[in-house]
């Protein structure tokens, strides 16, 4: 029972996917431009995850090794597809107002990364908590962005005005621009409390993605983009020698 | 004809792969430090991105469609494009070996690059036939490509700058995305 009320705590405040792992940043940017969008999008991937945990879980000893990833894909893909079907039955207008990140849930990196990383290697009732953890902590993490863009794009909350009338709503904030700029916000001031604890902000550390201080490296996919740009840089210059 | 007019123009500027969809950010702000591997990323995705449109389409509209298996879309899109991926990286080794010189690095990481689901899901979404989902699948992978070449410049300038401390790095990177993506909206006036 500890482990699991440990696995919440590490997935929703240790190691918060949006604000400390900088993983899955695709829907955090595209879906947060109100509250409701994002805490819908959450709960959705939360629902995924708790599920696709479990069930490679499950299987983690039947899928051979080797093709396991192929096999992590399909079925994150089969529950994204069946989710995908209750949302349009039941809540048409999250489906509509979410449209196609639905879908690109299937190729969010904290899905895979935490079945990779935890579920293969964990027995099943952990790693559903395990999910649950980072499923919370992202929508926790995705409401609030929405909140604020809302707030200052909108002057709404959860779609009731807040602000008084005489407040011009800076449209910008709920604007595809706005979304990049409150990240680029968030990191900074995440880059600041690093810098007072005395991490150097931009090392990869060698304990992997949860004790790192690099901030949005967006997990492997971006750290290999990096690795790979890097070596056909040198290669050129090389070449060039 | 001006059909495909209009879908390449919104897909290459209006609708900006990147800038207002948030489509395949990890390899624009992981591969934009220097022009030349900019470009180099930026060939490589037009390049799968226009294969896998066509195939795609092909698979949803000539057997999923026909069999009633259209629901099966997202798995099926997916297992497609990380097979394709990875035949044209072989086919390529074989055949065009200058080619896999200059674009194979890139290849195994655009698997991921959600740019290439999200294109696929967009052209069934908006019910495109082969060809307008083809012409999609180009301009959309253009306009990631004149993204990252702008952004890669602008990168290579900021370097010379004085960033305030916290923003050094990503932010600072963000924050040009964030500018570039209001200069984008400029075209919105064109379709």
């Amino acid at each position: 029972m500890n482990k699991c009320l440990e696995r919440l705590y590490n997935g929703i405040i240790k190691e918060n996917p949006t604000f400390v792992l900088m993983l899955g940043m695709c829907p955090t940017l595209a879906v947060t431009t109100s509250a409701i969008n994002g805490c819908g999008m959450g709960l959705t991937t939360t629902v995924i995850l708790v599920m696709s945990n479990l069930m490679i879980s499950l299987l983690r000893n039947i899928i051979p090794d080797r093709v396991r990833v192929p096999a992590y894909i399909v079925i994150v893909a089969s529950f994204v597809t069946i989710i995908q079907f209750l949302l349009e039955g039941f809540v048409p207008s999250l489906y509509d107002s979410l449209g196609i990140y639905i879908p690109l849930i299937v190729v969010n990196c904290i899905i895979l990364g935490r079945a990779e990383s935890y579920a293969s290697k964990n027995p099943p009732v952990v790693s559903a908590f395990d999910g649950l953890g980072m499923g919370l902590g992202f929508t926790i993490a995705i409401t609030i962005l929405g909140a604020f863009r809302e707030l200052i794009g909108a002057g709404t909350l959860f779609n009731i005005p807040v602000l008084p009338d005489s407040y011009e709503p800076v449209t910008i904030m709920i604007l595809a621009p706005g979304a990049f700029f409150v990240l680029s916000c968030l990191i900074a001031i995440q880059n600041r409390i690093k810098r007072k604890k005395g991490v150097p902000a931009s090392e990869c550390s060698k304990s992997g993605c949860a004790g790192c201080s690099n901030s949005l490296c967006g997990g492997r996919h971006l750290m290999e983009a990096q690795a790979v740009a890097d070596a056909v840089i040198s290669e050129k210059e090389e070449a060039k020698a | 004809m001006t059909n495909l007019l209009i879908i390449a123009v919104s897909a290459a500027l209006v609708n900006n792969v990147v800038l207002s969809q948030f489509l395949g950010l990890c390899p624009f702000l992981g591969v934009s430090k220097k022009t030349e591997t900019a470009a180099g990323m930026g060939a490589a995705v037009m390049f799968v991105l226009t294969i896998s449109s066509f195939f795609t389409s092909l698979i949803y509209n000539y057997i999923l469609v026909p069999c009633d298996l259209a629901y099966l879309n997202t798995i099926v899109f997916i297992l497609v494009i990380a097979a394709l991926v990875q035949f044209v990286e072989m086919f390529l080794k074989k055949t065009i070996p200058s080619l896999y010189k200059s674009l194979g690095v890139y290849l195994p990481l655009i698997t991921t690059n959600c740019a290439v689901l999200g294109i696929a899901l967009i052209n069934v979404q908006k019910s495109y036939n082969l060809l307008e989902s083809v012409v999609n699948g180009l301009f959309t992978s253009l306009g990631f490509l004149i993204a990252i070449v702008i952004m890669a410049g602008i990168r290579e300038r900021i370097d010379g700058n004085d960033v305030p401390e916290s923003f050094q790095g990503m932010p600072i990177v963000l924050i040009t995305a964030g500018l570039m993506s209001i200069a984008f909206f400029g075209f919105a006036g064109l379709v």
